[in-house]
């Protein structure tokens, strides 16, 4: 199993620990990862706010990077996931914006390369059962709530990602490694994404939604496939709780760093000790089984 | 609660830049306000997404401009993936950010298009962002120097965010890109 693999700046910065985590893991499934040389920006969202063929034609730079590697495009970041999807399907479907952005470019590009994100191949194409066999430990009954987010499955036309308002797909993951997955009704709530930094107002407003659901639920856990939710979630908590007068204490952590816990890979070297909020209790539940 | 416009403000040319620019037709809006009742944001608005929708269509012209939801919307896309008359409503923001700019107007709390700026400049420098470049342009253009101040330090020291920019990027597409951008 071979692919393109995309990190996005994040993975830089901000999301090592998932650029470490998905490394670690890959490795270790025998899935290989190749980074388009000399990659760039998706534009994310400062893009899309200024210019709709500029935030085209970004994300269409790596996909050229992709097709002429012949490889599928494989990315974890939500954000540059669909990025990339929203480029494939509109020089796909509009044939106005293929001129322009070949134009813009220099080279022609016909939409041609599979975007996927990293939990999607874990199920559609090394399957669950490989992944069973190859775990050493277990989530031994922790209870985790997957958070998705809105861009990997919004919209859905566009991501084809799972089934838009009710995804599964990192709940099957949760369960494989023998946590107890809980259903909860905030899997595709907005986290504030990229107001991190301009109006961290609004971040805490809906970041606080989100967790207070989560620990309604009875979650001692939450996955995350995006790095922007990880920081607002994570860094953010003890505004929240400063704020909002909660007294949350509910790790977030990538569902790689989870899977790669499972598959008996050190914390360190998974950039768990970057998480904010302690994620210990999670390790030594998982270490000790 | 009835939307007033008054006869002296009403201008057609708005509508018709949202369309250019995004491409979305929005007469098909039925005002059933399903985003808006699942937008994130419509409890801190004053102006939600479907009566965004009903200004456009009776042509209230460039006060749309001013309103909240422009600069408050997370771009979540709920509500175009749950609208039934599959109107891109993000886009149709999108267009409104970039009209609002272009026609100067008022400028909104949190002054998101200097951190656009800011963000786009470093990819145009480096060819990816450099987060902290960019935190510290940002953080001077809205003289917001202590926010936060307790959070950096953990960042630096966990290695959470980088110190120095990427240098790995291949600029050939990018320079092409950002001589073409509007």
């Amino acid at each position: 199993m071979k692919y393109a693999y995309y990190p996005g700046c994040s993975a830089e910065s901000t999301a090592r620990d998932q650029y470490m985590s998905i490394r670690e893991v890959s490795k270790a499934l025998g899935i290989e990862l190749i980074e388009p040389k000399g990659w760039t920006c998706c534009g994310s969202t400062p893009a899309h706010h200024t210019d709709r063929m500029f935030s085209i034609a970004l994300p269409t730079a790596n996909l050229l990077l992709a097709k002429k590697m012949g490889l599928d495009m494989v990315v974890f970041c939500a954000a540059c996931y669909n990025r990339m999807k929203v480029a494939n399907y509109e020089i796909q479907t509009n044939p106005q914006v293929r001129r322009e952005i070949a134009d813009s470019l220099g080279e022609d590009y016909d939409g041609s390369v599979e975007v996927h994100h990293f939990v999607e191949i874990l199920i559609k194409d090394l399957g669950i059962k490989k992944l069973q066999e190859t775990f050493t430990h277990s989530l031994d009954g922790l209870k985790v709530v997957s958070y998705y987010g809105c861009l990997l499955v919004r919209p859905h036309k566009v991501t084809n990602f799972d089934n838009p308002e009710n995804p599964t797909i990192m709940d099957s993951l949760v369960t494989v490694m023998g946590g107890e997955s809980i259903d909860w009704p905030h899997k595709v709530e907005c986290c504030g994404g990229g107001f991190a930094l301009t109006r961290t107002d609004i971040v805490i407003e809906l970041s606080n939604s989100i967790l207070g659901m989560a620990k309604a639920a009875g979650a001692q856990c939450m996955a995350v496939a995006c790095p922007m939710c990880q920081v607002n979630l994570d860094l953010r908590q003890s505004d929240i709780n400063k704020t909002k007068n909660t007294n949350y204490d509910i790790p977030i952590v990538y569902i790689t760093q989870l899977i790669g816990l499972c598959l008996g890979i050190s914390p360190e070297k998974l950039g768990m000790d970057k998480c904010i909020v302690s994620p210990k209790p999670i390790i030594e539940a998982v270490i000790s089984n | 609660m009835p939307l007033i416009i008054s006869k002296e403000k009403a201008d057609t040319g708005l509508l018709q830049l949202v369309k250019e620019i995004s491409g979305v037709d929005v007469a098909g809006c039925l005002q059933c306000k399903k985003c808006t009742n699942g937008c994130p944001v419509t409890g801190l608005v004053k102006v939600p997404p479907s009566e965004i929708i009903r200004r456009l269509q009776l042509n209230a012209g460039e006060s749309i401009l001013n309103s909240d939801l422009i600069w408050m919307c997370a771009s979540c896309e709920t509500c175009f993936s749950r609208c039934p008359m599959q109107i891109d409503m993000a886009a149709v923001m999108d267009a409104l950010r970039i009209l609002s700019i272009k026609k100067s107007a008022a400028k909104q709390k949190g002054n998101v298009p200097l951190f656009n700026r800011w963000f786009l400049k470093t990819v145009g420098m480096f060819g990816r962002t450099y987060d902290l470049g960019m935190i510290a342009a940002y953080k001077i253009g809205t003289a917001s120097y202590f926010q936060d101040t307790d959070k950096f330090p953990m960042m630096l020291q966990k290695r959470k965010i980088a110190l120095f920019p990427s240098f790995k990027a291949d600029k050939k597409y990018v320079k092409k890109i950002f001589k073409k951008k509007k």
